[in-house]
């Protein structure tokens, strides 16, 4: 079953085509990744898909239902929850509040779950564990690496309890340790049941995770397929791996 | 062959059972205060539309600029629009200078919104304020040989109090034009507000481009105010009426586009004039109001927006 | 401390507040102290939705002026007693911040900022063209000379001010702990981020507006008869518009406290300062501070506090 099915999605900004006529279908349990060179229109696809931009044709399912016109905090309730390619973090909220944020308005505003405050402390403090960030719980952002900041990205993006996550290049500037730390978490977060469509540049963390991979040159789909297959096709390289 | 027209316009006025003289005259009223309308919001044009500055005290430059006009004019009996021009270098300098505050302060921080609202809101606050200790509450106005007369063809009246502002203000949008298109820096400007990274590339600084560029944006108010003060007489407060004005002039246009400033201008003005002339003069202010309000609520990119 | 605790202590320190001013024997105290304590509450509800959400409002004597004539009007129509008229003037001006909101704020923060500042110069417009409540000649209020449980009538109306205050503050203090307050805090740090956290940024920025809108007008419908005449300029009166942002922008604007000191603080200068030298001077100090502040503090007199106190390690 596809739980995010987005068909023939086209966004333009005045006369330049960012998007044009994008189909993609992610399963529900998949590891997919999206690659592409910059300027291919990933944030924009992700922003269309999420709702904080408005897409002039095509149309987005999730979970078997229209997101047409869906509020952005509507589509993350319903459980689609995204990070952001340059980290927003809350800058006057400490680390455990920001990840308070999701739990207040995500997962406590869905009609199945009404957590105590006592419980919403213990979630913030396992998603900190998680990710590495415990000991940073009562810091402001500014205090943060980058590093942080990035997992504290992810983190309150995890926090929403989604069905699908798309982590929009949550690896740049990590070292090599980091992104496979990234990456395995990543992984135990779709084994929990998450399907996951991953943002990035970083060729080895989207090989080792991804099962499926597209690919995005000048707004248009030009590879959708096993990851082996897809490194593989001409087009591709020419367009992108190549130079 | 305008007297011609007239005429019949007149009988055809008279079988409607409207003042055709008053409708056309309110017309023309409205496409000289547009004109005039232009060049108070054409600074802002460039201040909002192009560097996202919500400048907010430019109707107090303006209502400065007036009043510097009002001073010369009254003691060395000068041309207004003259001593606008002279004063364009101070007017400049001085734009230039606000940036640099606004920029170490808030734009570098990121901390624009609130912040860099309640600053300019603080300047125009302060300006006003300074206006009334300096020269209290009463209409100042200006003398030169062309307040007075108009033109008349057959029943249209042309103040030229208004025709001759209307032409300076067309003027200066014409040469900012040319300069934004055909010059270095021009193409700078209109590129800042869309890739920076870019313009760091061509060797040119951003900053220094938005510093000159909100330093234009302030010396247009050096000749608005002129202007403002050959049209009507002028007190601190007037300025207030502007803000809203001037903004919704902006939106309506569509920001970053010149042009659009000067049709959504002569729109406005017209609209204005007619409301005016048939319900009073006490409503035009809500005009601009009310279209800002439909502009944000239906077609935000307004009429030539990107 | 609780919240309940909270509103306790509020009420005590204004019963205390009362009798001292009593004791002291001199009517004046009671004049002066009304305006401050009408600022008071004029800058915590500006700051519930400018420094809470980041939304600035330019207008706020729009909101203010809204409260002093509907209380004109039903003085005129039906006449009322002033608790009622404070309820009718707040819903008034909850209405229109509801309606001026719903109209500006699905767009940029800026964008509202200016529709505010427009609606000021309409509804004075408005204003100066409706007879019935006195146009620009104004309008004359005649107010008792005595209230039957308090006394003096000045006296009555500091004690509903003061009653004011203590509702402004505890409105503030229990959104800022509430989910509410990190609702707020979500749209003024990032509100793009807000939204997807799940945060319902319109609606909130909605009960933001309204809130404040409504506070505004409680403390602008006893004003007529605090004046005894009201005219479109001082209703609509520059010092409203200031003192509404400069008062939260200098105490600080991240808790309560920030507008009661910025209120407190500054309006009592000026009291001063109007009897000493004039007003405007007065007026233009205020804006030389704000912009002092603006760039210099930009947290405020709290900020500073909490900076010297908590000095920031890395």
């Amino acid at each position: 079953m596809a739980l995010l099915e987005v068909t023939g999605l086209s966004k333009r900004f005045g006369g330049f085509v960012a998007l044009d006529g994008i189909d993609l279908s992610v399963l529900e349990g998949e590891r997919v990744g999206l690659i592409g060179p910059n300027g291919s229109g990933k944030s924009t696809l992700v922003n269309c898909i999420c709702g904080t931009l408005a897409n002039e044709t095509g149309s987005v399912r999730f979970d078997g239902q229209r997101m047409d016109g869906l509020l952005t905090h509507e589509r993350t309730r319903r459980g689609m929850a995204r990070s952001f390619q340059l980290p927003r973090p809350f800058v006057t909220l400490t680390v455990a509040d920001n990840l308070r944020v999701p739990l207040l308005y995500t997962v406590n505003a869905r009609a199945s779950s009404s957590l105590k405050s006592a419980d919403i402390h213990t979630r913030c403090a396992e998603l900190l564990q998680l990710v590495g960030l415990a000991e940073k719980a009562a810091k402001l952002p500014r205090d943060l690496t980058q590093v942080e900041m990035r997992k504290l990205e992810l983190a309150r993006a995890m926090a929403a309890e989604p069905k699908l996550l798309i982590a929009d290049e949550s690896m740049a500037g990590l070292s090599q340790s980091e992104v496979d730390d990234i990456v395995a978490l990543l992984i135990r977060l779709n084994e929990r049941g998450i399907t996951i469509l991953l943002i990035e540049h970083i060729m080895r963390a989207v090989m080792r995770f991804s099962q499926r991979l597209v690919v995005l040159v000048s707004g248009r789909k030009i590879a959708d397929g096993l990851p082996d297959a897809v490194i593989r096709d001409a087009e591709v390289e020419k367009a992108y791996l190549g130079q | 062959m305008l007297r011609k027209a007239s005429s019949l316009g007149s009988a055809w006025g008279e079988c409607v059972g409207l003042s055709f003289d008053l409708l056309i005259n309110a017309l023309i009223a409205g496409i000289l205060l547009g004109g005039f309308y232009t060049a108070v919001t054409i600074g802002v044009s460039i201040s909002f539309g192009i560097l996202d500055i919500v400048n907010i005290a430019h109707p107090a430059f303006i209502i400065l600029g007036s009043y510097i006009a009002y001073i010369i004019n009254i003691n060395f009996g000068v041309d207004p629009i003259v001593i606008s021009i002279v004063m364009l270098p101070a007017f400049y300098l001085l734009g230039a200078g606000i940036y640099q505050i606004y920029y170490e302060a808030f734009e570098r921080r990121g901390q624009e919104s609130l912040r860099g609202l309640s600053f300019f809101f603080g300047l125009l606050f302060v300006t006003e304020v300074t206006l009334i200790l300096v020269f209290g509450v009463d209409y100042r106005y200006v003398e030169a040989s062309y307040i007075g007369p108009s033109w008349r063809i057959g029943v249209m009246d042309f103040p030229l109090r208004m025709l001759v502002p209307c032409v300076a203000a067309l003027a200066l949008f014409v040469a900012l034009q040319l300069f934004l298109s055909r010059t270095f820096i021009g193409r700078a400007i209109s590129a800042v507000a869309q890739d920076q990274l870019a313009l760091r590339l061509m060797a040119a600084s951003p900053t220094r481009i938005k510093r000159i560029a909100f330093g234009i944006s302030i010396a247009t108010t050096a000749v608005a105010g002129a202007l403002l003060i050959i049209i009507q007489p002028v007190e601190p407060s007037v300025g207030r009426e502007y803000i809203g004005r001037v903004f919704a002039i902006c939106v309506f246009g569509g920001l970053g586009s010149l042009p659009g400033t000067v049709i959504g201008a002569m729109l406005i003005g017209i609209v204005e004039s007619f409301t005016a002339t048939f319900y009073g003069p006490s409503w035009a202010p809500a005009v601009a109001f009310g279209v800002l309000l439909l502009t944000l609520a239906f077609r935000p990119a307004g009429l030539l927006g990107r | 401390m609780r919240n309940f605790v909270f509103l306790l202590v509020c009420v005590a320190v204004a019963i205390v507040v009362f009798f001292a001013a009593r004791m002291l024997h001199n009517d004046y105290i009671f004049f002066a102290g009304y305006t401050v304590l009408q600022f008071i509450v004029l800058a915590t509800a500006w700051n519930i939705l400018g420094g809470y959400t980041g939304y600035v409002n330019f207008g706020s004597a729009a909101f203010f002026a809204m409260g002093a004539y509907a209380t004109v009007f039903f003085h005129k129509l039906y006449p009322q007693p002033i608790p009622v008229l404070i309820v009718i003037g707040g819903i008034v001006s909850g209405i229109v911040g509801f309606g001026m909101g719903y109209l500006t704020l699905r767009l940029r923060g800026a964008f509202f900022a200016i529709a505010t500042l427009a609606l000021a110069v309409v509804l004075q417009t408005f204003v100066v063209n409706w007879d019935y409540v006195g146009g620009s000649r104004g309008a004359y209020i005649i107010r008792p000379n005595e209230n039957a449980l308090v006394g003096p009538y000045i006296q009555y109306l500091f004690v509903l001010m003061l009653a004011l205050v203590v509702i402004a503050l505890v409105c503030a203090r229990v959104i800022e702990r509430s989910q509410l307050g990190y609702g707020f805090a979500t749209i003024r740090d990032d509100e793009l981020a807000a939204e997807a956290c799940g945060v319902p940024t319109l609606r909130l920025k909605l009960i933001a507006t309204t809130l404040s809108g409504a506070l505004m007008g409680m403390a602008g419908a006893p004003f007529p008869y605090y004046i005894g005449y009201l005219q479109p300029s001082s209703a609509f009166g520059l010092e409203y518009a200031v003192n509404s942002i400069a008062m939260p922008m200098i105490g600080g604007t991240t808790s309560w406290v920030g507008p009661l000191i910025g209120a407190i603080l500054l309006g009592s200068l000026q009291q001063i300062a109007t009897v000493t030298i004039s007003s405007a001077v007065n007026l233009l100090i205020v804006g030389l501070l704000l912009i002092a502040f603006v760039i210099v503090a930009p947290n405020g007199i709290v900020g500073l506090v909490q900076d010297t106190l908590r000095p920031r390690a890395k």
